[in-house]
């Protein structure tokens, strides 16, 4: 059956084929990260240890284009079937709108590591594990309209599905639990789709947009059917709107970054169910500078607040722990190059004042020739044991990625 | 009986005479104008010829970026140029990158404007996302080379002194040697000799000197080529003398007046290089 699919959709393209410009590239990797801390819940001593490829296809034919990257990978740590499209989809160019179809990345936002108006999914274990920036966001499978009137830009995006963010492995990273006990779990995902839409536009030398947001929190809640004598925890996406604003351009010497947004929890706007995020408000002020040659600076401030706090503090269970109301984060990256720009050395850290949640991640890396580059870095987590970071705080590792591209 | 075609070959061939009698006069001339040039008139001359040519322009650029021991990387984009006024005005670019692998699809915008620092962004395809990077970094280097971002779309002539040194022959060409020196102190160099072409007036060689009075960076003008009756630099090289480092930079599929769109140099369109444009 998929063989005659197979066999159509080639018969199919081949026309098409026949007339645009194709171009095939791709690359082979290892890549492998190492517990410096302690072994991983299933006693193995790696993060991440594989072998990958990638082939990637790139057709143009007068308005139309059809991307398609695909992954191949062997895991040594007893993950099966790895192979993963990451991106495929079709373009179609008018004048002034555009169309794409189908698993496309999209990012929002102005924010380094950092997530206001970045609705879309992201692979927070591959940030974890020691992988390529590109892994830290997955694709959605959408339409995405883009309109280009004269007064400002359009981006619509309308998802039939659902796909949500990965979260670190329970098998591979020390995830706090509160109820450990209870191992029958049953996720349901959304079965709806989502909308979003930006509007983008030029205001006196400044970079505005605006983004609208209407469908479900990325990461899982989870909501035992018993707080006394629970026996199954049902993990569930919760329905969220998102309203948001950024400006970005430059100041002084730098380029200055202002984002906000409002975080609607549909699924309990009073705030008084304890297993659905409360309603939030999200701040990030950004500053990049670059100091001397080949050294660039990018400071952040980022605040999230609970708009319902009141009611989250009595909704909690007892034995839970008490988030508090505002939480401050400053990050910091430093980047620099050095011989010609080929060895590039980089830290991002990230700092929570309130809570001590830490997280840093120093990199160096090389490239060898202009196809093959190799990247040495490090993950060290620390903070709360129910913290984002703080609960990661055994999971610190270094990493290696090698690439071959071609 | 002669064919229309003959007729008008025969009043082109007149005015061409004529043409020349009027270039052999103005010729002439030259000398007296040409002492009359100051340093600054010699310059901004140059800058236009260099860095504004036509309305608009497009080069598919290859960068090969040499080391002491002769290994070599090689950087390839399309850079697209379009002028928002006169020479020395506003200047939009558009660069899309080919090689190396590991920045393959990145493109990178400018506005550029005089006295003012320049916007840029830049499409980081990874993670698909466009970013606005901050500028004030002119004398950095341009994606590793021995040219820095002043080299490639040039320098505000309002930050430098310019004063006609010499004239002096490079090669056959009758030039000007202008000693630029910047009014600042934020630059890598103390000053500069450039030598202008004196009748296209193309830069065909440059030395920088660093802060001690050494020489240390060689520009070189190595090929200028005419390209739709537009005499422009297609092959150019600066070598940095005291690292022996050297970057030879070749312009290929150039073309001038090419009615490159306005809405070309915008998000949209970095996000998704439309490919007539970059090809």
């Amino acid at each position: 059956m998929s063989r005659l699919t197979v066999a159509c959709a080639v018969l199919l393209l081949a026309p098409l084929a026949a007339r645009a410009e194709v171009r095939l590239s791709g690359f082979a990797q290892q890549n492998t990260a190492a517990n410096t801390a302690a072994a991983n819940p299933d006693g193995r001593h790696y993060k991440w240890l594989e072998e990958r490829a990638q082939l990637k296809l790139d057709a143009t034919g007068g308005a139309w284009r059809l991307l398609a990257k695909s992954d191949l990978a062997i895991d040594h740590l007893g993950r099966q079937d790895q192979s993963e499209l990451r991106e495929g989809y079709v373009d179609y160019t008018a004048g002034n709108w555009d169309m794409r179809v189908g698993r496309q990345v999209i990012t929002w936002g102005l924010g380094d590591l950092v997530f206001v108006n970045d609705v879309f999914p992201k692979d927070h274990e591959a940030l974890f594990a020691g992988r390529p920036l590109e892994y830290l966001k997955r694709g959605v499978d959408a339409v995405k309209l883009g309109a280009y009137p004269e007064f400002a830009n359009f981006e619509l995006v309308l998802s039939p599905g659902f796909r949500e963010s990965r979260i670190p492995d329970a098998n591979r990273f020390h995830l706090y639990d509160p109820m450990p006990a209870v191992t029958n779990r049953e996720t349901i995902k959304p079965g709806q789709g989502e909308v979003g839409l930006r509007i983008y536009r030029d205001v006196a030398g400044y970079d505005a947009a605006l983004y609208l947001y209407r469908g479900f929190q990325r990461t899982p809640s989870m909501r035992p059917d018993s707080m006394t004598a629970p026996t199954k925890i049902g993990v569930f996406y919760p329905q969220l709107s998102v309203y948001g604003a950024s400006v970005s351009g430059r100041a002084g010497e730098g380029v200055l970054s202002l984002e906000a947004a409002y975080y609607d929890s549909r699924e309990d706007r009073s705030g008084k169910d304890f297993a659905v995020p409360n309603s939030q408000t999200r701040l990030l002020a950004g500053y990049q500078i670059q100091p001397a040659e080949d050294l660039s600076l990018g400071l952040q401030y980022y605040a999230e607040a609970m708009n319902d706090y009141g009611a989250y503090l009595a909704a909690v269970p007892a034995g839970f722990p008490v988030e508090k109301r505002w939480s401050h984060t400053v990050t910091a990256r430093l980047t620099q190059f050095f011989r010609h720009q080929t060895l590039r050395l980089s830290a991002y850290a990230s700092y929570n004042a309130g809570s001590g949640e830490h997280f840093v991640n120093p990199e160096l890396r090389y490239s060898f020739t202009d196809k093959m580059w190799g990247a040495v870095g490090a993950n060290f987590f620390g903070g709360k044991p129910w913290g984002q970071f703080g609960q990661l705080s055994r999971d610190d590792n270094v990493y290696l990625q090698v690439r071959y591209e071609f | 009986m002669k064919t229309k075609f003959q007729r008008r070959l025969m009043r082109e061939a007149r005015y061409a005479v004529t043409k020349r009698w009027r270039i052999w006069m103005i010729a002439g001339l030259l000398p007296l104008q040409a002492l009359a040039l100051s340093g600054e008139e010699v310059m901004k001359k140059s800058q236009a010829a260099f860095l504004y040519p036509g309305k608009d322009f497009k080069a598919r650029v290859v960068m090969k970026l040499i080391n002491k021991d002769g290994q070599e990387r090689v950087r390839e984009l399309t850079m697209l140029r379009k002028n928002m006024g006169e020479p020395g005005g506003e200047q939009k670019y558009f660069m899309y990158f080919f090689q190396p692998a590991d920045v393959k699809d990145m493109t990178f915008m400018t506005y550029k404007y005089p006295a003012k620092d320049d916007d840029r962004w830049m499409f980081i395809p990874a993670i698909n996302m466009v970013k606005r990077i901050a500028a004030q970094d002119k004398r950095s280097s341009f994606v590793g080379s021995d040219f820095t971002y002043e080299d490639v779309s040039g320098r505000d002539l309002e930050d430098d002194t310019h004063v006609v040194e010499r004239e002096e022959k490079i090669g056959n060409r009758d030039c000007y040697a202008v000693k630029s020196t910047p009014k600042g102190t934020d630059t890598d160099y103390g000053y500069k000799l450039t030598w202008v072409d004196k009748a296209n007036f193309l830069p065909l060689k440059e030395e920088q000197y660093d802060k001690k009075g050494a020489r240390y960076k060689l520009f070189a003008a190595d090929e200028v080529a005419d390209i739709q009756g537009i005499p422009t630099v297609a092959k150019r090289s600066m070598k940095n003398l005291q690292s022996g480092h050297r970057t030879e930079v070749a312009y290929l599929k150039t073309g001038y007046n090419l009615g490159i769109e306005d809405n070309l140099f915008s998000e949209r369109f970095l996000r998704q290089p439309p490919r007539k444009w970059i090809e």
